[in-house]
């Protein structure tokens, strides 16, 4: 009998989970299906190689370069920039502050916390800064602001991966001599594989966002030449578009969302081919 | 017991982790060019102790060591010490060996590298010499440039040992070195530390006594963080003067 309500228990939590795992590869199925379903027809040659014509928003000619190129330079700076900010605060949370337990707990509950906060409160926060130092929306203050936004995401997950090492690897290079910039270059070396998950994680999120760029990186038809300029990005081109009463100017806007989901994709692979070349050493 | 030139001489060391009192006033000396092994139940210390000497103990939190220790008659504890070039001496082997992620042969020349062997012909002559030391470079000279990761625990083991020679320290410290290994590769290991005793002072620390026996020219045993016994090895073994390490070496209290 007791046997018996074991094996029960047992399978309504089985049922219960593959119920769940389906939802999650359900709902990635389905946003596929909808936005190329929607978005696969007015895919065309035009519409990533060019940018908006006069009365392109009211179905006239042209394509979202200016948004694609915009949404690529500001994820590839501030991505650059997040690393170089990052990369030196986990390493001295994790090697040079290891003894120091109130700086590195100061230090990881300051990224929670900034991890928490809704990615409007970043724009609104770039957008006061401008205004104080006069400045105008451009694809400069669109870097710095989703930098402010994903340098959580970066030092929360790097340090996740590097404070999992184990002492044993410092152990070896410190009893060799190393310096602690010569330990943190191993470490590093070992973390490879969770460095770049952190990375696609965090340029996922840049390049998706758009409360961040609505107000600090403002939108243009023309592609930006210099950083004081302002710049288009794909997420507020598939947001002007689908306000769009007009349907084909509704249906280009699932084609954007297409192309970011496209980029977001490659990067994935590539991210999982790379990860696995580069830890060909790793112990 | 106190020898006249010892290569390491520990001073009323005190050694504090979290509250708690782990090494208890421990005077001690480590002579030159001999094998010593630190036995003892485990939590007596042993590896605290060991730890001490290469200063990778006082990088954790929540410790505190007081008291000193001499290597050469410089106290490494001392304000002017460069630490990376006191740990530069001594090599360490650990439970567990941990090769560094790069190939075998960058994992020898890891530690000539970064204390200034740049020139490919040198780094090439250094990475046989201590494959060869240990016994490893018929096994791997068409795979050095094959992940270290690939290897037995053995071999990897040995690696370890030959990536610490390669810095050329004078002082060995082994950290329960064979604990994690099979019996063959245990055997080499011991072999690999009865040949290093002429040239290397060799600290040891081991939970096994057949193995202090066989390898140790003087043992110390240690119960609770204190200094019981210290002799030459059979006087301890065969002949212990205290009680506790009788019945240590008897096998009443492990």
């Amino acid at each position: 009998m007791r046997k018996r309500r074991r094996k029960i228990e047992s399978l309504i939590f089985k049922s219960l989970m593959i119920l769940s795992a389906l939802i999650i590869a359900g709902s990635l199925l389905m946003i596929l299906w909808t936005i190329t379903s929607k978005g696969f027809h007015s895919l065309t040659w035009d519409l990533v190689s060019k940018i908006p014509e006069g009365g392109f928003y009211i179905g006239k000619g042209g394509g979202i370069l200016n948004a694609i190129i915009g949404s690529l330079y500001i994820t590839i700076g501030s991505t650059a920039l997040g690393l170089l900010i990052s990369i030196p605060v986990v390493l001295y949370i994790n090697v040079y502050a290891k003894r120091n337990a109130w700086l590195s707990n100061i230090t990881r509950l300051s990224a929670d916390v900034l991890f928490g906060i809704p990615s409007i409160v970043y724009g609104a926060f770039g957008f006061a800064i401008m205004v104080y130092f006069g400045l105008k929306a451009s694809l400069f203050a669109g870097i710095i602001t989703v930098t402010l936004l994903i340098i959580p995401i970066l030092v929360r997950a790097m340090d996740e991966v590097i404070s999992l090492v184990p002492n044993e690897l410092s152990d070896a290079t410190y009893s060799l001599g190393a310096t602690r910039w010569e330990t943190s270059k191993i470490l590093l070396k070992q973390s490879v594989p969770g460095i770049l998950t952190a990375i696609l994680l965090s340029f996922g999120r840049a390049i998706g966002d758009a409360a961040t760029v609505l107000f600090t990186a403002g939108y243009t038809d023309s592609i930006p030449t210099s950083l004081n300029q302002p710049t288009a990005t794909l997420p507020l081109s598939i947001f002007f578009q689908l306000s769009s009463p007009i349907e084909e100017v509704q249906n280009r806007a699932y084609g954007a969302a297409l192309i970011l989901t496209i980029i977001v994709l490659i990067l994935s692979l590539s991210a999982k081919y790379f990860s696995k070349r580069f830890s060909k050493h790793k112990i | 017991m106190t020898f006249d030139s010892p290569h390491i001489r520990v001073k009323d060391l005190n050694v504090h982790i979290g509250g708690n009192h782990i090494l208890k006033n421990i005077n001690i000396d480590i002579p030159d060019k001999k094998l010593t092994s630190f036995i003892g139940p485990s939590g007596c210390g042993k590896t605290t102790l060991l730890k001490t000497f290469n200063r990778l103990l006082d990088r954790n939190k929540d410790v505190k060591i007081d008291g000193q220790v001499l290597v050469d008659g410089q106290d490494i504890y001392g304000k002017d010490i460069e630490v990376t070039d006191m740990r530069e001496k001594m090599g360490l082997l650990s439970q567990r060996p941990f090769p560094l992620p790069m190939s075998i042969y960058d994992n020898i020349a890891y530690g000539p590298r970064i204390h200034g062997t740049r020139k490919k012909k040198e780094l090439d002559v250094l990475v046989e010499k201590y494959l060869r030391a240990t016994g490893l470079w018929d096994e791997v000279k068409d795979r050095l440039n094959g992940s270290a990761a690939r290897l037995s625990i053995g071999q990897q083991q040995r690696l370890c040992l030959a990536r610490g020679l390669a810095v050329e320290p004078e002082i060995i410290l082994g950290d329960e070195p064979t604990s994690a290994l099979d019996p063959v590769s245990t055997q080499r290991i011991e072999e690999l530390f009865l040949q290093l005793k002429d040239k290397y002072t060799l600290v040891l620390v081991t939970h096994i006594l057949r193995q202090a026996r066989r390898l140790s020219d003087y043992i110390v045993f240690l119960y609770m963080g204190e200094i019981i016994e210290f002799g030459p090895t059979e006087e301890v073994l065969l002949r212990p003067k205290e009680k506790l390490t009788q019945e240590y070496v008897k096998g009443f209290i492990s």
